[in-house]
């Protein structure tokens, strides 16, 4: 009950008639399915953050390996185990060459670059090495970059086979259904069944390490998933109407396939994708350590990791830098990955 | 539901056949075997062709090496410790590597489980973040790294633990190795109860729930956590996988004297039958657990466990 | 004898926030519930029925806020009659006293009410134990009984079955048992047999009021379904933009609506009379609640709006001791406007189908 004094116009309670519209509520401002996505995406910081890591890795993979005049294979073997010194940062103590190794009698503070008596010289006093050196003299800033080029492109490769081989596997397989289905299943559960670590391990005994054989080993184990994912949503798309709309209007089934379907699945396919970079590099990185990965004097990540890893408590700096690109690599990818798989299905509603 | 298990074991099966095919092929197809080698005489050739019985054809062949292989008969090493029944070295490595596996998935599990909770319960939260960072971590980086890692700061400058393993001190000394390896347990768990949780806690049924009075430790403990934990199973095939991966970088870090690291001496020395052998063991393995993932899922969820058989009005 | 308050809900304002801004879900709403009555909450998707009742039960999702308002709820502990108000109680305390146990709720769907890994018996036990402390053997004896009351046949057998083994129906009549389970003094009901096919839909309702019949519990019914309405309600509540519009017996809101959105109501249900002609719907859509609503808000799709629907929103006026309607057509100085003419000739075939003998008017008609 309204208890106020109001002071009504006149005219207040003049009907008014059929002169104004309905009101017809205003819609969200519909934005297109891409642009939903993208705003997802960018609203994502991590996957943001992803992004601009690889972005930056990349650009360096590409420019790294000629900022000095180093190459990946030169040895200067006088220069062998120096720390890292850096022209810039070396007033601040840090990147100045020195390194602390443990003795029997203690840590002492050995620098190679430039000696503490004055008067003894080294000939290194205008050298810098910016990650310093490995036990055979190399640049370790050059192998970096020159080990990420090639372990991101390993990954790209067999990234790329996975997609365009796994995808037409499952949707061709979740498409005609019935026997051809039936059979390609058994077959990929079988090959699944094979743990892939055995799988290229045996692969890259048989046909002797290398670069190429490394990427088709990759290749050649990381389709299934991606057929799956493929064939997952063939089948929820399959019965929607849409496709029976283009069926009556004659459309052949690769037709169907290519032009109707895959624009549909493309978003998961992205996300799949996203996520088999770091398997890839992840499973290279491992086969170098056990012993299968590219051969010398190349270098990917994972042989600088597993190299330097025999001198990993003497000096701790020559494993450290490659960790760190490898673990930013992996990293981005995956929060690139999540950030995409995010923007596409948003399930999580307020709570 | 019988039929849905006697189809898995069959296919298993036939999965392991196949596995065992390839293996053989493998075997015959490597280079640099005892029989291709080049020092090797005509005559002395001929000899151990015989022995073998190398020149029977193919499918004999093959099915007198899966009689071999199945009986346990798994033939000898040639590099690593010569002449050595392959079987004997597995008799006292395999329980090791099975009981740190078996002590990284146990202690990874249920840490996932707990840090997944938290972060569902406090959504959107400082928790959340930092749980979900610390999964996006531990699965992507390779176990490794945190070997390493550990290894450095406990191990090494803190001296908690010792660097290596020693039998003397079997609980003690695998504990860092344990943290390692399960690093991508807890990340991979954590995830997925997560996600599932946060699904659960929307449904219907548990605002049923809520309106009926529950309080909510009984809520979570109780409604939600059964219906979110039943998926988790799926994800115990892709950590199988990352445990044996790790294991075999573990174990050479450690100097864990398991199935791992002679996974790793054997192809650094070439020792192919130790190759093929772990090969097949690891195979079964994995098979192993699929099946039993498959099978335990079909009788833990009621809905497939209980056809609908009876609904009338 | 006068009747006794059950629940008292006074300037009740919620709202919730979203990505786009903050919606005010309800906006100022005053309900009273009496005992033993069932009450019916009128009003189209989104109008704010839903979030009433959660707010009642304590159930409201953590983005949504009470901005203001009370609900009193009067209940016997024992011998002695207390009131409190709900919103001033903890969680805790609305958990442990208050929900399952006074105030109960069967939901809508009745696919997905129920939890997947748990049986029927366990899902109907769990609020007498945990409430009353009950045995086992209790609140199993308990349940088989509650079972047979809401119709259920071979409950021992149903005991041990899991939801995905009963059919809609029969997991919405479990649903009303798990509700009756702590015998609560109140039921709310939020569209239980919307998801149910119409020949069940009458069971349902027929259960709900032999058990109020039986058990004098009072029953608050949340539908868009006039025919519902008809069927089982004694009062009327009809809701619009967060706001309740008008409210009254039944009888009142059927045979003698005031406010021009329930005769848009009452003139969309569809009916068999074939003399009629084309079928009126309300033109335009409900009003969208991120944005401050000036005047009446209903006033843009009304086609007897007056100026003063745009600038300032009505209060409730009184047509009787039960009827109050809040439209400016009400007030003194409006133009006499009566309810379409389609709607007085449907009023009164309704009138003629329940009352050959004519009908007692209880106020003054619209002339």
């Amino acid at each position: 009950m309204n208890n106020e004094k109001y002071d009504f116009s006149p005219d207040d309670f003049n009907l008014v008639g059929n002169t104004h519209e309905a009101f017809i509520d205003e819609n969200y401002f519909k934005q297109s399915y891409w642009k939903d996505i993208l705003l997802r995406f960018s609203k994502n910081k991590g996957a943001i953050a992803g992004m601009v890591f690889i972005l930056l890795i990349a650009f360096m993979a590409v420019i790294g390996p000629t900022m000095t005049e180093h190459t990946y294979k030169s040895q200067i073997i006088s220069h062998q185990n120096l720390a890292p010194r850096i022209k810039a940062l070396e007033g601040l103590g840090i990147f100045d060459g020195s390194e602390n190794m443990n003795t029997s009698t203690g840590t002492i503070e050995v620098n190679k670059y430039v000696s503490k008596d004055p008067a003894v010289t080294t000939g290194l006093e205008e050298t810098y090495y910016w990650f310093g050196t490995d036990v055979l003299g190399r640049d370790i800033f050059t192998r970096t970059w020159t080990g990420t080029r090639i372990s991101l492109y390993i990954a790209l490769i067999a990234v790329i086979v996975d997609m365009l081989f796994g995808m037409s596997y499952g949707l061709i397989s979740g498409y005609y259904g019935g026997r051809v289905d039936m059979l390609m299943q058994r077959f990929s559960e079988i090959l699944n069944g094979i743990p892939t670590l055995v799988l290229v391990t045996l692969l890259i005994i048989v046909l002797k390490p290398g670069l190429g054989t490394i990427t088709l080993a990759l290749a050649l184990t990381g389709w299934i998933g991606m057929s799956r994912i493929a064939r997952a949503q063939v089948l929820k798309l399959k019965e929607q109407e849409f496709i029976l709309a283009s069926k009556t209007l004659g459309a052949t089934n690769l037709f169907i396939i290519f032009k109707e379907i895959l624009p549909n699945i493309f978003g998961q396919l992205i996300i799949m994708s996203m996520f088999s970079v770091p398997n890839a590099i992840f499973t290279e990185a491992f086969l170098a350590f056990v012993g299968l990965g590219v051969p010398q004097p190349m270098a990917s990540l994972g042989s600088l990791i597993s190299d330097a890893f025999k001198s990993f408590t003497t000096h701790p700096y020559m494993i450290i830098f490659p960790v760190m690109v490898l673990a930013l690599v992996m990293l981005s990818f995956n929060l690139l990955a999540d950030g995409l798989r995010d923007a596409f299905d948003p399930k999580m509603k307020e709570m | 539901m019988r039929k849905y298990i006697f189809k898995r074991i069959g296919i298993s099966a036939l999965t392991l056949l196949v596995i065992l095919f390839i293996l053989f092929i493998m075997l015959e197809l490597m280079p640099g075997s005892p029989f291709n080698d080049e020092k090797l005489t005509d005559a002395q050739r001929a000899i151990i062709n015989i022995k073998y019985g190398l020149d029977k054809p193919v499918l004999i062949r093959f099915f007198n090496y899966l009689k071999a292989m199945i009986t346990g008969d798994f033939g000898v090493s040639y590099t690593i410790s010569k002449n050595t029944p392959i079987s004997t070295l597995l008799q006292s490595r395999l329980p090791l590597s099975l009981r740190i596996g078996g002590q990284a998935v146990f202690i990874g599990t249920i840490i996932g489980i707990i840090l997944g909770l938290i972060a569902a319960i406090k959504h959107n939260t400082i928790f959340d973040t930092i749980t979900t960072v610390i999964s996006v971590i531990g699965v992507s980086l390779p176990s490794y790294v945190f070997a390493m890692a550990l290894i450095y700061t406990l191990g090494f400058k803190l001296k908690w633990f010792p660097l290596l393993y020693q039998a003397a001190e079997p609980i003690n000394s695998t504990i860092l190795p344990t943290i390692a390896l399960s690093m991508f347990t807890i990340a991979t768990v954590a995830r997925f109860t997560r996600t599932e949780m946060l699904e659960v806690l929307g449904t219907d049924y548990m605002l049923l729930a809520e309106s009926k009075g529950i309080n909510n430790f009984h809520l979570i403990f109780k409604h939600a956590l059964r219906n979110a934990l039943i998926p988790i199973i799926t994800v115990l095939a892709p950590l199988v996988v990352g445990l044996m991966t790790g294991s075999l970088v573990i174990e050479k870090l450690f100097s864990i004297p398991g199935i791992g690291s002679l996974m790793v001496t054997a192809i650094q020395s070439n020792d192919y039958n130790v190759i093929i052998t772990l090969a097949f063991i690891y195979s079964a393995m994995f098979i192993g657990i699929m099946l039993v993932v498959d099978i335990l899922y079909g009788i833990i969820d009621p809905r497939i466990r209980l056809a609908k058989g009876d609904q009338h009005e | 004898m006068e009747k006794k308050i059950v629940l008292n809900i006074k300037d009740l304002s919620i709202s919730f926030k979203t990505s786009s801004g903050e919606i005010k879900a309800i906006r100022g709403v005053d309900f009273t519930l009496f005992e033993g009555d069932t009450v019916a909450i009128v009003g189209e998707s989104g109008s704010g029925k839903s979030v009433t009742v959660k707010a009642i039960m304590g159930i409201l999702s953590n983005n949504e806020t009470i901005n203001s308002g009370s609900i009193d709820f009067t209940y016997h502990r024992g011998e002695e009659t207390v009131h409190e108000d709900l919103l001033k109680l903890s969680k805790k305390d609305i958990r442990k006293r208050i929900n399952g146990k006074r105030i109960a709720m069967v939901f809508q769907d009745p696919m997905t009410s129920l939890n997947p890994t748990m049986s029927i018996g366990a899902q109907i036990m769990e609020g007498m134990r945990y409430h009353f402390n009950a045995t086992r053997q209790e609140a199993h004896e308990r349940a088989i009984e509650l079972l047979e009351l809401v119709g259920i046949s071979d409950p021992e057998k149903r005991m041990k079955n899991y939801p995905h083994q009963l059919s809609g129906g029969m997991r919405q009549r479990v649903v009303i048992a798990i509700a009756l389970s702590c015998n609560p003094e109140v039921l709310i009901c939020d569209e239980p047999t919307t998801a149910l096919d119409v020949t069940i839909q009458a069971k349902i309702l027929e259960l709900i009021k032999d058990i109020q019949r039986k058990t004098g519990i009072s029953v608050i019914y949340i539908t868009h379904d006039l025919g519902v309405v008809a069927k089982v309600a004694d009062y009327v509540a009809v809701m619009y933009a967060g706001k309740f519009i008008e409210k009254g017996t039944t009888e009142e809101i059927f045979f003698e609506p005031r406010h021009p959105y329930t005769w848009g109501l009452l003139s969309a249900m569809p009916s068999l009379n074939v003399t009629e002609g084309s079928l009126y719907t309300i033109p335009g859509s409900p009003p969208n609640l991120l944005n401050q609503v000036e005047g009446d808000s209903f006033a843009s799709r009304n086609i007897y709006a007056m100026n003063i629907d745009f600038k300032r929103e009505p209060p409730m006026f009184r047509v009787s001791d039960t009827h109050y309607a809040s439209t400016w057509l009400l007030h003194e100085k409006a133009p006499k406007v009566e309810m379409p003419e389609q709607l007085k000739a449907r009023i009164k075939t309704m009138l003629e189908e329940a009352y050959p003998d004519g009908r007692k008017k209880t106020t003054a008609e619209s002339d």
